[in-house]
């Protein structure tokens, strides 16, 4: 089924994560992301796992839902693995065959960038599961409101993604409906050939774009009938409010990156 | 004969997440052929997740459906016959439609089931008569018609796979009353013509009272009953208890009766309740 595509991917439970500012935690994420890419010493990953190891166990997402994110990821971090075991050529050489060299080096590069790149995954997938896609996108506006001072339409931009966020459920519902209407006509929309299978497309793209056209239309008069006008003195159903636990987050994410640059310099 | 029979049906909607949620619960039916049956439930009851499961859109969580005593489940190479057999027509069809012209659209199902040109002409034909769709408007794009028409057009399309039974979900909604009516007699002459079940999903007491020869209700996933719709109606008390409503003219007589008059019980529609008032009153007139 298409619901089960996890898009917005929310995990709605209540934890000390979820209820951070999510001003913070986005901030709290780039933190983690360079942290973890300005290391360059096996150590700094054991920072950075116990760091996802203590988010994990304060967002109560269960395991199973990390796994889930990053399952299709795989064939990515297994290409990443063969490209730095092959091409990089520092150290012993262990092993050749014609251009192909394994080294010392390559091995250790490949494992690095492997639990680098896990650790980045399971991290920052920490940020949708624990954020709603919705306070997710007031927090960028929020955090990206100096750029109106250069005119960018920081507020369109917002209005733009929290309206097509908020429709990716309701046109995936609606391609549900489509979908199983023209199944019990008689459809095949899962066997055939190629163009078969594009042909197939047609019953169900066309009355789903005639509907998708239909909803923006309401929306637009929906939205003038209330006077919309833009961001200028609209004030806000959910205020974001940095609370002594945003601060604390915060600081432990600086310390966290302030550890991993000390083993760097004392490493190098 | 059964045409549709389920046992234990029981269906769970994303089982294993915090969404879980039990929308069909161990149901045990057996529908007849050649009748007009009214499903009725509050929304969320579970009707439309069940209606789903007849033609085969939907794989029962445990429990079993036989169409002609076949488990439809069986062998999934046949779920395409199984859906050209029992068709389902969704709330709020029109949004279903893309062909060019509403003849191909209506055209779509039996060309799916592989039948020759001439047969498709003749059903398209029949079934568009029959909904009263006048020739010259098979010609025209489905996007041009009226809220009605488009309706039509979309249910056309589904009663033209001459399905053995016809599932409508709500065909009435958004329809005002003058068109709910002609809607509604519309299907039943079909289902009289065609001699085939026809399940009406409805909120309208009004409308199943009138037009279905039994009901079937839901209430929070259960099956509450499946039985002749006078009797249902009986049971007025109960269904009041579901959150769920009597004809308007049923409870005008049941008050009736409290108060005294000699009126017979399963009265339900304005029509017989008309009948029945008038003897009672002829009755009154002559002197004993």
């Amino acid at each position: 089924m298409l619901k089960d595509i996890t898009l917005g991917q929310y995990f709605p439970i209540d934890s000390v994560l979820h209820r951070l500012d999510p001003r913070f935690k986005i901030i709290n994420t780039m933190l983690f992301i360079i942290m973890l890419f300005s290391g360059n010493h096996y150590l700094t990953l054991v920072i950075g796992a116990v760091f996802v190891v203590m988010a994990q166990m304060l967002s109560k997402v269960p395991l199973k839902m990390s796994w889930k994110s990053l399952k299709p990821l795989l064939p990515v971090l297994v290409f990443t693995a063969v490209l730095n075991l092959v091409f990089i050529d520092t150290g012993n050489t262990l092993w050749e065959w014609r251009f192909l060299k394994i080294t010392e080096g390559g091995i250790n590069t490949s494992i690095f960038m492997i639990c680098r790149i896990i650790l980045l995954i399971v991290g920052s997938s920490l940020l949708t599961y624990t954020t709603s896609p919705i306070l997710l996108t007031d927090a960028m506006e929020s955090l990206m409101s100096p750029l109106k001072k250069i005119n960018f339409p920081v507020h369109e931009m917002a209005m733009m993604m929290s309206i097509a966020l908020r429709f990716i459920p309701t046109l995936l519902e609606e391609t549900d409906k489509i979908m199983s209407a023209q199944k019990a006509r008689g459809a095949m929309l899962d066997n055939g050939k190629l163009m078969e299978r594009v042909k197939a497309m047609v019953p169900i793209l066309v009355p789903l774009f005639v509907s998708a056209f239909r909803r923006a239309e309401e929306l637009a008069t929906a939205m003038e009938c209330r006077c919309y006008r833009g961001g200028e003195g609209r004030t806000r159903l959910r205020q974001l409010k940095a609370a002594k636990r945003d601060y604390i987050s915060l600081i432990i994410c600086l310390l966290f990156l302030a550890l991993t640059v000390t083993i760097n310099i004392i490493f190098s | 004969m059964a045409i549709l029979k389920t046992e234990g049906l029981t269906y769970t909607y994303s089982a294993g997440t915090p969404f879980e949620k039990t929308a069909v619960d161990h149901v045990d039916l057996c529908i007849e052929e050649n009748t007009m049956i009214g499903v009725i439930g509050h929304t969320g009851s579970g009707k439309s997740t069940l209606m789903q499961h007849f033609n085969g859109l939907l794989q029962p969580t445990s429990g079993k459906i036989f169409l002609e005593n076949q488990d439809i489940w069986a062998d999934k190479s046949r779920l395409r016959d199984v859906r050209f057999q029992v068709g389902l027509v969704f709330q709020y069809p029109e949004y279903q439609l893309f062909e060019e012209t509403v003849f191909k659209d209506i055209a779509f199902g039996p060309r799916n089931m592989g039948l020759g040109e001439e047969e498709i002409k003749t059903r398209v034909l029949e079934t568009a008569a029959m909904l009263g769709m006048e020739r010259e408007l098979l010609e025209r794009s489905p996007f041009a018609l009226s809220g009605g028409q488009k309706r039509r057009a979309a249910i056309a399309g589904v009663m033209a796979m001459r399905p053995k039974v016809l599932i409508l979900d709500e065909p009435c909604a958004g329809l005002d009353p003058k068109g709910r009516n002609l809607m509604l007699s519309q299907i039943r002459e079909y289902q009289k013509k065609t001699q085939s079940t026809v399940l009406l999903v409805s909120h309208s007491m009004e409308d199943v009272a009138e037009f279905t020869q039994k009901l079937l209700v839901m209430s929070k996933a259960k099956l509450f009953c499946y039985e002749d719709t006078n009797q249902v109606f009986r049971r007025a008390d109960e269904l009041r208890q579901l959150g769920l409503r009597v004809p308007q003219i049923a409870s005008v007589m049941q008050a009736l009766r409290k108060k005294g008059m000699p009126l017979p019980e399963d009265l339900y529609t304005v029509e017989s309740a008309r009948e029945a008032l008038l003897t009672l009153l002829r009755k009154e007139e002559t002197p004993c």
